[in-house]
Protein backbone atom coordinates (compact mmCIF):
# COMPACT_ATOMS: atom_id res chain seq x y z
CA UNK A 1 0.00 0.00 0.00
CA UNK A 2 1.28 3.44 -0.84
CA UNK A 3 0.94 6.29 1.62
CA UNK A 4 0.60 9.18 -0.85
CA UNK A 5 -1.87 9.63 -3.71
CA UNK A 6 -1.37 11.66 -6.88
CA UNK A 7 -1.79 15.35 -6.04
CA UNK A 8 -0.42 14.99 -2.50
CA UNK A 9 1.98 17.72 -1.36
CA UNK A 10 5.15 16.14 -0.03
CA UNK A 11 8.55 17.19 1.27
CA UNK A 12 11.75 15.28 0.67
CA UNK A 13 13.37 14.57 4.05
CA UNK A 14 16.18 16.99 4.81
CA UNK A 15 18.42 14.13 5.84
CA UNK A 16 22.07 13.50 4.94
CA UNK A 17 22.82 9.96 6.10
CA UNK A 18 25.75 9.73 3.67
CA UNK A 19 27.65 12.08 5.98
CA UNK A 20 27.88 9.47 8.73
CA UNK A 21 28.44 6.22 6.80
CA UNK A 22 28.96 4.91 3.27
CA UNK A 23 25.56 4.89 1.56
CA UNK A 24 23.95 4.16 -1.77
CA UNK A 25 21.14 6.69 -2.08
CA UNK A 26 18.83 7.41 -5.00
CA UNK A 27 17.53 10.69 -3.58
CA UNK A 28 19.40 13.55 -5.26
CA UNK A 29 20.98 15.98 -2.81
CA UNK A 30 19.45 18.97 -4.61
CA UNK A 31 15.97 17.86 -3.52
CA UNK A 32 16.60 17.31 0.19
CA UNK A 33 14.14 19.45 2.14
CA UNK A 34 12.26 20.48 -1.05
CA UNK A 35 8.48 20.44 -1.46
CA UNK A 36 6.82 18.87 -4.45
CA UNK A 37 3.66 17.19 -5.68
CA UNK A 38 3.10 13.48 -6.24
CA UNK A 39 2.25 12.86 -9.91
CA UNK A 40 2.02 9.11 -10.03
CA UNK A 41 2.66 5.99 -7.95
CA UNK A 42 5.20 4.06 -10.03
CA UNK A 43 4.95 0.78 -8.16
CA UNK A 44 6.95 -1.04 -5.53
CA UNK A 45 10.65 -1.81 -5.86
CA UNK A 46 13.30 -3.40 -3.62
CA UNK A 47 15.01 -0.76 -1.50
CA UNK A 48 18.19 0.10 -3.46
CA UNK A 49 19.89 1.31 -0.28
CA UNK A 50 19.91 -2.31 0.93
CA UNK A 51 20.46 -4.29 -2.27
CA UNK A 52 23.48 -2.13 -3.16
CA UNK A 53 25.20 -3.73 -0.17
CA UNK A 54 23.97 -7.26 -0.87
CA UNK A 55 21.27 -7.11 1.81
CA UNK A 56 17.68 -8.16 1.09
CA UNK A 57 15.84 -5.10 -0.21
CA UNK A 58 12.35 -4.84 1.23
CA UNK A 59 9.76 -3.58 -1.26
CA UNK A 60 9.21 0.19 -1.06
CA UNK A 61 6.67 2.33 -2.92
CA UNK A 62 8.22 4.62 -5.54
CA UNK A 63 6.64 7.92 -6.62
CA UNK A 64 7.08 10.33 -9.49
CA UNK A 65 7.26 13.70 -7.76
CA UNK A 66 7.17 17.10 -9.50
CA UNK A 67 9.18 20.09 -8.21
CA UNK A 68 9.38 23.71 -9.34
CA UNK A 69 12.76 24.36 -10.91
CA UNK A 70 13.42 27.94 -9.84
CA UNK A 71 13.28 27.63 -6.02
CA UNK A 72 15.83 24.80 -6.12
CA UNK A 73 18.55 26.77 -7.90
CA UNK A 74 17.52 30.39 -7.35
CA UNK A 75 17.72 30.80 -11.09
CA UNK A 76 15.95 29.61 -14.19
CA UNK A 77 12.56 30.20 -15.70
CA UNK A 78 9.23 30.39 -13.90
CA UNK A 79 7.07 27.36 -14.73
CA UNK A 80 9.94 25.00 -15.53
CA UNK A 81 9.90 21.83 -13.45
CA UNK A 82 11.88 18.73 -12.55
CA UNK A 83 10.25 15.32 -12.08
CA UNK A 84 12.08 12.70 -10.04
CA UNK A 85 11.53 9.16 -8.75
CA UNK A 86 11.55 9.23 -4.94
CA UNK A 87 11.07 6.31 -2.56
CA UNK A 88 8.37 6.62 0.10
CA UNK A 89 10.73 6.49 3.07
CA UNK A 90 12.29 9.75 1.81
CA UNK A 91 8.95 11.60 1.73
CA UNK A 92 6.90 13.32 4.41
CA UNK A 93 3.65 15.27 4.28
CA UNK A 94 4.19 18.92 3.38
CA UNK B 1 36.49 7.05 -20.74
CA UNK B 2 37.17 3.30 -20.87
CA UNK B 3 40.18 2.74 -23.13
CA UNK B 4 41.56 -0.76 -23.69
CA UNK B 5 40.83 -3.28 -20.92
CA UNK B 6 43.90 -4.41 -18.98
CA UNK B 7 45.03 -8.05 -18.90
CA UNK B 8 44.20 -7.99 -15.21
CA UNK B 9 40.59 -6.90 -15.74
CA UNK B 10 40.11 -9.51 -18.49
CA UNK B 11 41.43 -12.23 -16.18
CA UNK B 12 39.09 -11.04 -13.42
CA UNK B 13 36.10 -11.10 -15.81
CA UNK B 14 37.01 -14.63 -16.97
CA UNK B 15 37.09 -15.84 -13.37
CA UNK B 16 33.75 -14.19 -12.58
CA UNK B 17 32.06 -15.68 -15.65
CA UNK B 18 33.50 -19.12 -14.87
CA UNK B 19 32.21 -18.91 -11.29
CA UNK B 20 28.72 -17.85 -12.45
CA UNK B 21 28.59 -20.75 -14.92
CA UNK B 22 29.86 -23.21 -12.34
CA UNK B 23 27.14 -22.18 -9.91
CA UNK B 24 24.48 -22.42 -12.58
CA UNK B 25 23.63 -18.70 -12.46
CA UNK B 26 24.07 -18.39 -16.23
CA UNK B 27 25.12 -20.38 -19.26
CA UNK B 28 27.21 -19.38 -22.26
CA UNK B 29 23.97 -19.33 -24.28
CA UNK B 30 22.44 -16.80 -21.81
CA UNK B 31 25.46 -14.55 -22.21
CA UNK B 32 25.42 -14.74 -26.00
CA UNK B 33 21.67 -14.07 -26.10
CA UNK B 34 22.11 -11.03 -23.86
CA UNK B 35 25.01 -9.68 -25.93
CA UNK B 36 22.98 -10.17 -29.12
CA UNK B 37 19.94 -8.39 -27.66
CA UNK B 38 22.09 -5.48 -26.37
CA UNK B 39 23.73 -5.12 -29.78
CA UNK B 40 20.39 -5.27 -31.58
CA UNK B 41 18.84 -2.51 -29.45
CA UNK B 42 19.04 0.84 -31.22
CA UNK B 43 17.24 4.18 -31.32
CA UNK B 44 15.39 2.90 -34.38
CA UNK B 45 13.21 0.88 -32.01
CA UNK B 46 12.21 3.97 -30.05
CA UNK B 47 11.69 5.85 -33.31
CA UNK B 48 9.33 3.15 -34.61
CA UNK B 49 7.38 3.31 -31.34
CA UNK B 50 7.03 7.09 -31.67
CA UNK B 51 5.95 6.90 -35.32
CA UNK B 52 3.33 4.30 -34.48
CA UNK B 53 2.05 6.41 -31.58
CA UNK B 54 1.73 9.37 -33.99
CA UNK B 55 -0.50 7.34 -36.33
CA UNK B 56 -2.33 4.89 -34.06
CA UNK B 57 -4.31 6.37 -31.11
CA UNK B 58 -4.75 2.99 -29.39
CA UNK B 59 -0.99 2.37 -29.50
CA UNK B 60 -0.35 5.90 -28.24
CA UNK B 61 -2.60 5.23 -25.26
CA UNK B 62 -0.73 1.97 -24.52
CA UNK B 63 2.67 3.66 -24.91
CA UNK B 64 1.81 6.35 -22.36
CA UNK B 65 0.15 3.94 -19.93
CA UNK B 66 2.67 1.08 -20.09
CA UNK B 67 5.85 1.72 -22.07
CA UNK B 68 7.14 -1.81 -21.45
CA UNK B 69 4.01 -3.39 -22.94
CA UNK B 70 4.25 -0.99 -25.90
CA UNK B 71 7.87 -2.06 -26.46
CA UNK B 72 6.88 -5.73 -26.26
CA UNK B 73 4.19 -5.03 -28.85
CA UNK B 74 7.01 -3.94 -31.20
CA UNK B 75 8.87 -7.20 -30.62
CA UNK B 76 11.31 -5.98 -27.94
CA UNK B 77 11.94 -8.51 -25.20
CA UNK B 78 11.57 -6.50 -21.98
CA UNK B 79 12.09 -9.34 -19.48
CA UNK B 80 15.04 -8.46 -17.28
CA UNK B 81 14.84 -4.78 -18.24
CA UNK B 82 13.62 -2.02 -15.93
CA UNK B 83 10.10 -0.75 -16.69
CA UNK B 84 9.89 1.84 -19.47
CA UNK B 85 8.00 5.08 -18.93
CA UNK B 86 7.13 7.45 -21.77
CA UNK B 87 6.89 11.23 -21.36
CA UNK B 88 4.40 12.96 -23.63
CA UNK B 89 5.49 16.34 -25.00
CA UNK B 90 2.68 18.86 -25.42
CA UNK B 91 2.52 22.13 -27.37
CA UNK B 92 3.45 23.98 -24.15
CA UNK B 93 5.57 21.34 -22.37
CA UNK B 94 8.89 19.78 -23.37
CA UNK B 95 10.61 16.89 -21.56
CA UNK B 96 14.36 16.42 -21.14
CA UNK B 97 15.77 13.19 -19.69
CA UNK B 98 18.91 12.99 -17.56
CA UNK B 99 20.29 10.70 -14.88
CA UNK B 100 22.13 12.92 -12.41
CA UNK B 101 23.21 10.02 -10.18
CA UNK B 102 24.74 7.76 -12.83
CA UNK B 103 23.65 7.18 -16.42
CA UNK B 104 20.32 5.28 -16.41
CA UNK B 105 19.07 5.09 -19.97
CA UNK B 106 16.29 3.13 -21.72
CA UNK B 107 18.74 0.78 -23.42
CA UNK B 108 16.10 -1.77 -24.43
CA UNK B 109 14.57 0.72 -26.87
CA UNK B 110 17.45 3.17 -27.48
CA UNK B 111 20.56 0.98 -27.37
CA UNK B 112 23.79 2.19 -25.82
CA UNK B 113 23.77 5.76 -24.47
CA UNK B 114 25.92 8.39 -26.21
CA UNK B 115 29.05 9.49 -24.36
CA UNK B 116 27.72 12.95 -23.62
CA UNK B 117 24.73 11.46 -21.77
CA UNK B 118 27.16 9.88 -19.28
CA UNK B 119 29.35 12.98 -18.95
CA UNK B 120 29.51 14.84 -15.66
CA UNK B 121 28.81 18.07 -17.54
CA UNK B 122 25.51 16.89 -19.03
CA UNK B 123 24.38 15.25 -15.79
CA UNK B 124 25.11 18.34 -13.72
CA UNK B 125 23.91 20.96 -16.17
CA UNK B 126 20.75 19.39 -17.66
CA UNK B 127 19.00 19.56 -14.31
CA UNK B 128 20.25 23.03 -13.37
CA UNK B 129 20.28 24.98 -16.65
CA UNK B 130 18.27 22.91 -19.12
CA UNK B 131 17.65 25.85 -21.44
CA UNK B 132 21.36 26.54 -21.81
CA UNK B 133 21.99 22.85 -22.52
CA UNK B 134 19.25 22.77 -25.17
CA UNK B 135 20.71 25.90 -26.77
CA UNK B 136 24.09 24.16 -27.07
CA UNK B 137 22.35 21.31 -28.90
CA UNK B 138 20.97 23.95 -31.26
CA UNK B 139 17.45 23.53 -29.90
CA UNK B 140 15.22 26.58 -29.63
CA UNK B 141 11.86 25.91 -28.02
CA UNK B 142 8.92 27.97 -29.25
CA UNK B 143 8.04 30.85 -26.90
CA UNK B 144 5.88 29.83 -23.97
CA UNK B 145 7.02 26.20 -23.86
CA UNK B 146 7.92 25.03 -20.36
CA UNK B 147 10.66 22.52 -19.70
CA UNK B 148 10.23 19.48 -17.51
CA UNK B 149 13.53 17.79 -16.70
CA UNK B 150 13.07 14.13 -15.78
CA UNK B 151 15.88 12.94 -13.53
CA UNK B 152 16.03 9.17 -13.88
CA UNK B 153 17.09 8.28 -10.35
CA UNK B 154 15.61 4.90 -9.58
CA UNK B 155 13.86 1.94 -11.17
CA UNK B 156 12.20 3.33 -14.29
CA UNK B 157 13.82 4.26 -17.59
CA UNK B 158 12.33 7.19 -19.50
CA UNK B 159 11.84 8.05 -23.16
CA UNK B 160 10.26 11.17 -24.68
CA UNK B 161 7.32 11.06 -27.06
CA UNK B 162 7.96 14.25 -29.07
CA UNK B 163 5.32 16.26 -30.91
CA UNK B 164 4.69 15.19 -34.48
CA UNK B 165 6.17 17.84 -36.74
CA UNK B 166 3.76 19.97 -38.73
CA UNK B 167 3.75 19.17 -42.43
CA UNK B 168 3.81 15.39 -41.96
CA UNK B 169 0.06 14.89 -42.32
CA UNK B 170 -0.75 11.68 -44.16
CA UNK B 171 2.79 10.30 -43.89
CA UNK B 172 3.22 6.55 -43.47
CA UNK B 173 4.74 5.14 -40.29
CA UNK B 174 8.10 4.25 -41.89
CA UNK B 175 8.57 7.74 -43.24
CA UNK B 176 7.71 9.26 -39.86
CA UNK B 177 10.07 6.89 -38.03
CA UNK B 178 12.95 8.06 -40.26
CA UNK B 179 12.47 11.59 -38.87
CA UNK B 180 13.06 10.52 -35.26
CA UNK B 181 16.57 10.29 -33.82
CA UNK B 182 18.08 9.27 -30.50
CA UNK B 183 18.44 12.91 -29.45
CA UNK B 184 14.69 13.48 -29.89
CA UNK B 185 13.96 10.51 -27.63
CA UNK B 186 16.19 11.96 -24.89
CA UNK B 187 14.73 15.42 -25.47
CA UNK B 188 17.86 17.41 -26.37
CA UNK B 189 16.41 18.23 -29.77
CA UNK B 190 13.09 18.22 -31.63
CA UNK B 191 12.10 16.33 -34.76
CA UNK B 192 11.56 18.59 -37.73
CA UNK B 193 11.23 18.30 -41.48
CA UNK B 194 14.62 18.41 -43.13
CA UNK B 195 15.44 21.91 -44.23
CA UNK B 196 12.59 23.37 -42.20
CA UNK B 197 13.60 25.84 -39.51
CA UNK B 198 12.25 25.46 -36.03
CA UNK B 199 9.90 28.13 -34.81
CA UNK B 200 11.76 30.62 -32.65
Amino acid sequence: MSRFAPGARVRVRDAWPERSAPMHLRTPHYLRGREGEVQRVLGTFPNPEAIAFGRPGEPRPLYHVLFEHKPIWNEGQEGDTVMVEIFEHWLEEA
Amino acid sequence: MAGEPTAESIALLDKLVAALKRRGVMTEEDIQARVASADRASPETGARMVARAWTDPAYRELLLRDGSAAAEAMGVRMAGNPPLGVLEDKPDLHHLVVCTLCSCYPRAVLGYPPHWYKSVAYRARAVREPRAVLAEFGTALPAGVKIRVVDSTADYRWMVLPLRPAGTEGWAEDRLAALVTRDHLVGVSLPALQGATQAA
